[in-house]
């Protein structure tokens, strides 16, 4: 059995050893170099630069801002997404390539914008000011900035499931005398689920890198508003090449973490609703 | 099918050709070649249009001289993001960078020589410049010196100290205010711990605070770099006012040859040149135009209109150099972050 090639695909070796080059280019070698750099300091050092009152402060925000945006990311998103699967409307196809603007924009433009909208002089600050919304440079505008960037990635990833989605398995959930809300959370909403989880880990760590829109729309007050990205910039600015890759190791072994998490999450779903 | 084998065998012989006679004719050219020069100067954000103003003239002038043709390219970015592509490899022949503290990290890996800051005249300094306020049309909140910023009710615009030179200059500046003064170490701590209190947003460099100042109409008080300050105010035709404290920093942009990269690339005669010119009256004029202070004396009181005469304090005066300077108040642990510390 042993010297039987079980592949059914040839090339195997071939693709397989393209794809470990391809990642390793891309993807290892500098994460490894990360790590060298970040192992050039002591361990007093590595831990004092990484967790002091202020960057942890900047942890949570980045992780806590990135996750609330990425959690309504998913509801939007997948809302956007039954929309332009399930009806069809003039203007839906401009629609849908909206959802893509985020991906193509240079997100520090989003930032900018963001925040000249909401500052109290802006076009949605005049209005929201007032009420006591204060979105830019504040906690809340990091998050909706957040959500602009993440958007497209649940969109993207809830609508081919759902375009898949046969629609027998609903019409037999309600000649069975289902009602509507329980076609969709017992029928509809379990097929969803390994979509919605990847969806949520692309939209979220995308965020927890984001650096461009978040400095123009979070005023970067240390304590408050200030995200772990612009601790490593403000290192590097002091030369300090060690300490800056110090934190960088930091957010991504623990989005790493998260993400070996969230990928468990969605394999266990995937079980659950095969 | 032959056909087109036989084309492509023609073309592939027509570029070997050229490939061929490409090379005896760079040979035979070489003394020309060496007429021909390019330089590539890494320089701060806010200079682009000095330095292709000054390399306009450079250009004919140097030619006229030595018969060599020279092209000069400028790239820019943060200060220290520049010094940082420097020392990572970015073939700059020379820097025009914002501040001692990026000139002296190339050096410090080698790139440059220790002792640059002597090869030219004033110390490498061919301009300096200062911090100055920008304030709105007619100076509602009446701010003229610096004890005036932390009035109960004045908003300032400065960038993050930790991410721009612009903010810390401006930090260094608001320190130097009252220590200049006689004012003590607690008095100081005291005055920009209110201060940056009354700073609501630190933008990541100079030009985002440009922006929430101008733009955004955040702030009654904006701390720029004089040459900038003059740009913001002309271009806000009349919604904005230039106010000189009367005492500031003497900020520094230091200009060196990277002695690394001249010689490798044997452009050493035509950067040094560079450099040199910057010192004529000629680049001086240019360099006044664009708001920077001429090293020149007789220049600088040409143009005393532009330069109001106020006292501006070396760095020397709260430090011993910038790069102690900047690790006693901006650094991790400096005076700076412990502003920000939550209360207990």
């Amino acid at each position: 059995m042993a010297g039987v090639n079980r592949k059914i695909l040839p090339g195997f070796s071939l693709s397989l050893g393209y794809t470990v080059f391809y990642l390793s280019v891309l993807v290892l070698v500098p994460i490894a170099a990360c790590f060298v750099k970040a192992g050039s300091l002591s361990f007093a050092e590595f831990w004092g630069a990484v967790w002091t009152e202020r960057s942890r402060a900047a942890y949570y925000l980045t992780f806590g801002t990135s996750f609330v945006a990425a959690l309504v990311n998913v509801v939007l998103g997948s809302l956007i997404a039954w929309v332009l699967v399930r009806y069809s409307f003039p203007g839906k196809r401009l629609i849908d390539s909206l959802v893509d603007m985020p991906l193509a924009l240079p997100t520090a433009v989003g930032g900018l914008v963001y925040s000249s909208l909401y500052v109290e002089k802006g076009w949605l600050g005049r209005f929201l000011v007032p009420l006591g919304i204060k979105a830019a440079y504040t906690r809340l505008g990091i998050v909706l900035v957040l959500i602009f960037v993440g958007l497209p990635f649940v969109v993207r990833t809830v609508q081919p499931v759902l375009e898949d989605f046969d629609a027998e398995a609903e019409e037999a959930s309600s000649s069975l005398g289902a009602t509507r809300w329980q076609t969709f959370r017992a029928v509809i909403l379990p097929t969803l689920y390994p979509a919605l989880i990847t969806g949520f880990a692309l939209a979220f760590a995308r965020s927890v890198g984001e650096y461009g829109s978040v400095v123009f729309v979070s005023g970067n007050m240390p304590y408050k508003t200030e995200i772990a990205p612009i601790l490593i910039v403000a290192r590097l600015e002091e030369f300090a090449y060690g300490e800056a890759t110090a934190i960088a190791v930091v957010l991504l072994v623990i989005s790493l973490s998260l993400l070996v998490l969230i990928n468990v999450l969605e394999s266990w779903s995937r079980r659950y609703a095969g | 099918m032959m056909n087109r084998t036989a084309y492509v065998a023609i073309l592939l012989l027509g570029a070997f050709s050229l490939l061929g006679c490409g090379k005896p004719g760079e040979k035979g050219s070489g003394a020309q070649a060496a007429k021909e020069v390019e330089l590539l100067n890494a320089s701060y954000d806010p200079t682009r249009e000095l330095w292709r103003d000054v390399n306009e003239h450079f250009a004919p002038s140097y030619e006229k001289q030595s018969g060599t043709k020279i092209s000069i390219k400028q790239s820019h970015g943060g200060s220290s993001t520049q010094a940082r592509a420097v020392i990572d490899g970015l073939e700059a022949d020379v820097v025009t960078l914002a501040s001692y503290l990026d000139t002296d990290a190339i050096s410090k890996k080698g790139l440059i020589k220790a002792d640059w800051i002597d090869r030219l005249p004033n110390r490498s300094l061919p301009y300096t410049s200062t911090i100055v306020f920008v304030v709105r049309k007619g100076n509602p909140k009446g701010v003229k010196d610096w004890p005036d910023l932390i009035k109960p009710g004045v908003e300032v615009v400065t960038p993050n100290p930790k991410t721009s030179g612009n903010g810390y200059l401006s930090f260094f500046s608001a320190w130097g205010s009252v220590t200049e003064r006689g004012g003590s170490r607690d008095d100081a701590i005291q005055y920009v711990t209110q201060l940056y209190k009354q700073v609501p947003v630190l933008d990541s460099g100079a030009r985002g605070a440009t922006t929430t100042f101008v733009q955004k109409k955040i702030g009654d008080v904006h701390l720029a770099w004089e040459n900038e300050a003059h740009l913001e105010v002309e271009e806000a035709k009349g919604e904005l006012d230039l106010i000189y404290p009367p005492i500031s920093i003497r900020a520094e942009p230091h200009v060196a040859v990277v002695d690394g990269n001249v010689d490798r690339k044997n452009t050493r005669q035509a950067a040094e040149a560079y450099l040199k010119y910057l010192y004529t009256d000629e680049a001086q004029e240019i360099i006044a135009k664009h708001f920077y202070r001429p090293s020149s004396e007789a220049i600088l009181k040409k143009h005393a209109a532009a330069f109001p005469d106020i006292k501006l304090f070396p760095i020397t005066a709260i430090a011993k150099d910038f790069p102690d300077a900047h690790k006693q108040y901006i650094a991790e642990g400096g005076v700076f972050d412990a502003i920000y510390k939550p209360k207990k």
